[in-house]
């Protein structure tokens, strides 16, 4: 890992890239297609994709605590919040929605969990950035953003006062 | 001074009773079993959290109740469930507690599930795990003598908690055989903790510990006194064999006074919630007319009893 400080990057403003993501998928929606926002990141920007959508249905959401793959590691320390799926998954076409796409383990804990409700048609992912460094074989199908970021780094999106979503990059010692 | 519940870096390791539990680990728990509620409602009631982990269920001690509700619980987070009868085998030949834990050990168990008659059985086998150096095999009382029962006390905090929200303005009512009852400490300490506004111990003055009064309850043998303006009662199982002696003179007796009725609810405020940690004697401590009334929550009590146990082995296999 490296100890010189990382090239400052400048980051977008993440309200115009969910419009730009909801641009990318709006081609491609389908009249039952269903969001499901992974905590906490993820329901913010599917909570966006579903007003610029125009969405009807309620979104899912989803905290992949109870099927992460770290637990041994990390245990269940964060405050865990229930998944709630409130519609039928079978057989509709979903689209898991999160922030930042990375070593793909979120991923595939989602995917898992959302099998346990049921047999959708199919899952496609939209995320805000891809920030490489995969560890599985995931890709998403909806990414207004790629960047590639040392692992030393992270990436955070959060709201501030006027509930407007905003990245910050943290840097690990 | 050594909790011997919590591990060096203050996260719970075992879960022997509630008192000495901080408050944030109490909430944490809560918290999490609220996240569990949601999976056992669920088409496939499984998540892989315990995947490829042995939970042992040694009951020196028979309850089928608590013993399902654990198996369940452990199973829903994919446990592997192995229920002991240690008290028709290995102890019956003479085996030390002590010595029937360290052959599970050797049987690469990773959690206990235990009942003992003997009030502090689980604190010897905590110990015992610490001194061999496996800090990694977790302990759950399931229930110990007179003393604990802390994941009742738990669910029941839950239960509350669901129906009530907030703890600092209730008023809680515990009623019955509190001197035999380990539900009723476990219940006394954590209200405490919680910041309940009131406990209130009502039962006669036979069924009552004399160190009671130093749990900072308000002790009422007067029923009537006692459920006056409560938001919870919490009924206790009057124990039958507790009849054959000298301690009370008739199971009609006591139903007489102690007995809760829909008239004796009445004086409880109008949306107070009636709470039993089961199997019900109706008509020794509750009416049925109560039991299966609007004001009952005793099985919910038994749903969220699932999810609090799944959310104590969740944390502890974690830690």
């Amino acid at each position: 890992m490296t100890t010189n400080p990382m090239p400052a990057i400048e980051l977008p403003d993440a309200e115009i890239q969910c419009a730009q993501l909801a641009e990318l998928i709006r081609p491609e929606l389908r009249p039952d297609t269903l969001l499901v926002g992974i905590h906490s990141g993820g329901v913010w920007v599917a909570r966006r994709l579903q007003r610029l959508l125009d969405l009807d249905t309620e979104i899912g959401l989803i905290d992949v605590s109870f099927y992460r793959d770290d637990y041994r590691a990390k245990g269940l320390h964060a405050r865990v919040k229930p998944s709630s799926i409130p519609f039928d998954v079978e057989e509709r076409p979903l689209i898991l929605v999160d922030d930042v796409l990375y070593t793909g383990r979120t991923t595939r804990a989602a995917i898992n969990e959302l099998f346990d409700y049921g047999r959708p048609a199919s899952i496609q992912l939209a995320v805000l950035v891809d920030r490489g460094h995969r560890q599985l074989p995931i890709c998403a199908n909806y990414c207004p953003w790629k960047v590639v970021l040392d692992p030393s780094q992270e990436l955070v999106l959060s709201t501030d006062a006027d509930d407007r979503l905003t990245w910050s990059l943290a840097e690990h010692a | 001074m050594h909790n011997p519940q919590l591990n060096a870096n203050g996260e719970l390791s075992h879960l022997l009773s509630i008192e000495g539990l901080p408050r944030d680990v109490i909430v944490h728990i809560l918290d999490t079993a609220s996240s569990f509620l949601k999976v056992s409602a669920r088409d496939v009631k499984k998540v892989p959290l315990l995947r490829g982990k042995s939970v042992f269920n040694v009951f020196f001690e028979n309850s089928t109740r608590t013993r399902t509700t654990f198996e369940i619980a452990a199973k829903r987070l994919s446990a592997d469930v192995i229920n002991l009868d240690v008290t028709r085998s290995s102890t019956a030949k003479g085996e030390t507690l002590l010595d029937t834990v360290d052959n599970l050990v050797a049987m690469h168990a990773d959690m206990f599930v235990v009942r003992h008659a003997a009030s502090g059985a689980p604190y010897l086998l905590a110990s015992h795990l610490r001194r061999i150096g496996r800090d990694d095999v977790h302990v759950v009382n399931a229930g110990d003598g007179r003393h604990a029962h802390p994941t009742q006390g738990l669910l029941d905090m839950y239960t509350i908690r669901h129906y009530k929200k907030d703890f600092s303005n209730l008023v809680v009512a515990i009623v019955g055989d509190i001197l035999h009852s380990r539900v009723a400490r476990s219940d006394i300490k954590a209200l405490t903790t919680l910041g309940a506004a009131e406990v209130r111990a009502i039962g006669p003055e036979t069924l009552l510990p004399t160190e009671i009064k130093k749990m900072g309850v308000r002790v009422c043998h007067d029923m009537a006194d006692g459920l006056r303006d409560c938001d919870v009662v919490i009924m206790l199982r009057l124990q039958n064999e507790r009849m054959n002696g000298t301690l009370l003179p008739s199971a009609r007796e006591y139903f007489h006074c102690y007995g809760l009725t829909q008239e004796k609810l009445r004086l409880a405020r109008p949306d107070a919630i009636v709470m039993h940690p089961g199997p019900m004697n109706r008509g020794v401590e509750i009416d049925s007319d109560v039991a299966d009334g609007p004001q009952a929550v005793i099985l919910p009590q038994v749903t969220f009893g699932i999810a609090v146990r799944m959310a104590v082995m969740g944390i502890l296999a974690g830690n």
